[in-house]
């Protein structure tokens, strides 16, 4: 934020002041505005009456809705971060390797679960390995759910392995050659370790969409924290419920953001990569840290 | 009966092509109203009132930290079944508009930060320059820093349209009949040909999404500014 300050506007004289004082005080009644419209449609229509709510501060609600949701959701997100990690690095390296056909078989693959949406994947692989009954059908839609954000966030991941390395300086490499390591050598002990510090950021942040599309998993009938909330929220008031359970994702991935951004500022003296945190949104985007 | 026959008539029992039409109608009216959206606040994040930039700022943390499947489920359990709120009288446009709406709202947090990152890709001595010629805020912004920062934000603004075409299957969610709903009915009644389903299904997808990927690298290099 400070640094686009300095960008666009000069330190302002009293004129100036006066006007931003005007407009943010204009600023402030409109949002005030924005949300009392929000609140009065609600209570208009009887939401905001304390009996639509008190399901929700209820010792069964949390003990046998949210909280085993929120586990299903961490422990679906926190198996494919493990999964995804090792993918990434496995064709992260391959899209590096001397041999082109690796190369070439390595970005096909990268390329291809990119472009693919993961709610598709999920639905795929829940239905193929439901007709090739090899597990037991209660441990389908986690396979499912892990299996789909395995293969398009390791695909993100990958590309991130691969970038990182693209853009440490390149007397990194030309340094191990010349004390006679192999490419090999080169790539494992010298470039990824750094380019793995400085990628920690992005990385966290693609742990954010992990987490997020988790929520996916309703639709092929995983029951994490969104299937939780709107079961409590048929039995009590759905909209309430729905909301609840959105503000425990934005607290999460709110500490997980976070941290990604102060990483990244942290990490920056540390390593002689980039640890900047490519834009890009939550399901699906293929973060192109170029 | 071949491979390749029972392949065909399968297609050629289900809309496939249409199906894929609704997700790039969804892609097409998403994409202008989170542009819109995006563009206000990001004016709101740069500009030099503090209630504004609060105000976007929260916006944003609160979106891009949602997931995207909870806010299809509020839009039509909360908004429409709950508080009876339509956008359209007719029952199939309505789930449309509702996940327009939801994919919107999503989307616009991540143009935000688009455009500015890309505010940030103009160096220091550009809006300096602009202030030593006697420019204020509005005209430096619209005449030396929004051009130059527009062109700098086409990779993560590429990227965000690409996230926006493959997140229109979440729309399934809000009930919309769309590419990963068909997909979904075709193979739970043609379990003999699952990969190949799935393959055709994906490899639309890597159709539309791959070139979008190669537009987007062109322009971003074709438009830098050189520096």
């Amino acid at each position: 934020m400070k640094a686009n300050l300095n960008v666009l506007f000069d330190a302002q004289g009293p004129r100036g002041r006066r006007l931003t004082l005007i407009f943010n005080v204009v600023g402030l009644l409109l949002a005030a505005a924005v949300i009392w419209w929000l609140l009065a449609t609600l209570a208009d229509r009887g939401q905001l009456s304390w009996s639509r709510w008190s399901f929700a501060f209820t010792a069964n609600a949390w003990e046998n809705f949210y909280l085993p949701g929120l586990v299903s959701t961490l422990k679906a997100a926190l198996v494919s971060i493990v999964t995804s990690v090792a993918f990434g690095l496995l064709f992260g390296m391959g899209r590096l390797a001397p041999n082109a056909l690796v190369r070439a078989v390595c970005t096909v693959i990268v390329e291809f679960f990119r472009a693919v949406p993961v709610l598709l994947m999920m639905i795929f692989f829940w239905l193929w390995i439901g007709f090739l009954d090899v597990v037991p059908p209660s441990d389908l839609p986690f396979l499912a759910v892990v299996l789909g954000l395995t293969f398009y966030n390791g695909s993100v991941i990958a590309e991130l392995v691969r970038s990182g390395v693209h853009q440490l300086p390149k007397g990194q490499s030309e340094a191990g050659l010349a004390v006679g390591l192999t490419h090999g050598q080169v790539l494992r002990s010298i470039q990824l370790p750094q380019a793995l510090v400085a990628m920690l950021p992005s990385m966290l942040s693609q742990f954010v969409v992990i987490l997020k599309d988790t929520a996916l998993g309703i639709i092929i009938t995983y029951p994490e924290l969104l299937d939780s909330a709107r079961r409590l929220g048929s039995a009590n008031s759905m909209l309430q419920s729905l909301l609840i359970a959105a503000v425990v994702f934005i607290v999460i991935n709110f500490v997980l953001t976070s941290a990604a951004n102060w990483l990244s500022g942290y990490l920056s003296s540390r390593t002689s990569g980039r640890t900047k945190i490519p834009v890009g949104p939550g399901v699906g985007a293929p973060e192109k840290a170029a | 009966m071949s491979f390749l026959d029972r392949y065909a008539s399968v297609l050629s029992q289900y809309d496939v092509l249409g199906a894929f039409w609704v997700n790039i109608q969804l892609t097409f009216w998403a994409a202008i109203g989170s542009f819109v959206l995006g563009c206000l606040l990001a004016l709101m994040r740069i500009s030099p009132i503090a209630s504004l930039r609060g105000f976007g700022a929260t916006y944003v943390q609160l979106l891009r930290n949602t997931p995207l499947t909870i806010l299809m489920f509020i839009a039509v359990l909360g908004v429409w079944t709950q508080l009876q709120i339509k956008l359209s009288g007719d029952f199939q446009q309505n789930f449309f508009n509702f996940a327009v709406v939801a994919l919107s709202l999503y989307h616009a947090a991540f143009v935000c930060e688009a455009i500015r990152s890309g505010v940030n890709t103009v160096p220091v001595g550009q809006a300096e320059a602009a202030r030593a010629i006697g420019l204020s805020f509005l005209p430096s912004a619209r005449l030396i820093i929004f051009p130059q920062a527009l062109r700098g934000s086409i990779t993560p603004l590429g990227n965000t349209l690409i996230a926006l075409t493959k997140n229109t299957t979440v729309a399934t969610a809000a009930s919309v009949a769309e590419a990963s709903g068909l997909m979904k009915t075709m193979i739970e009644f043609n379990s003999d040909i699952v990969i190949a389903i799935f393959l055709t299904f994906a490899m639309c997808f890597v159709v539309i999404v791959i070139p979008m990927g190669l537009i987007t690298t062109w322009a971003s290099r074709k438009w830098a500014v050189k520096r």
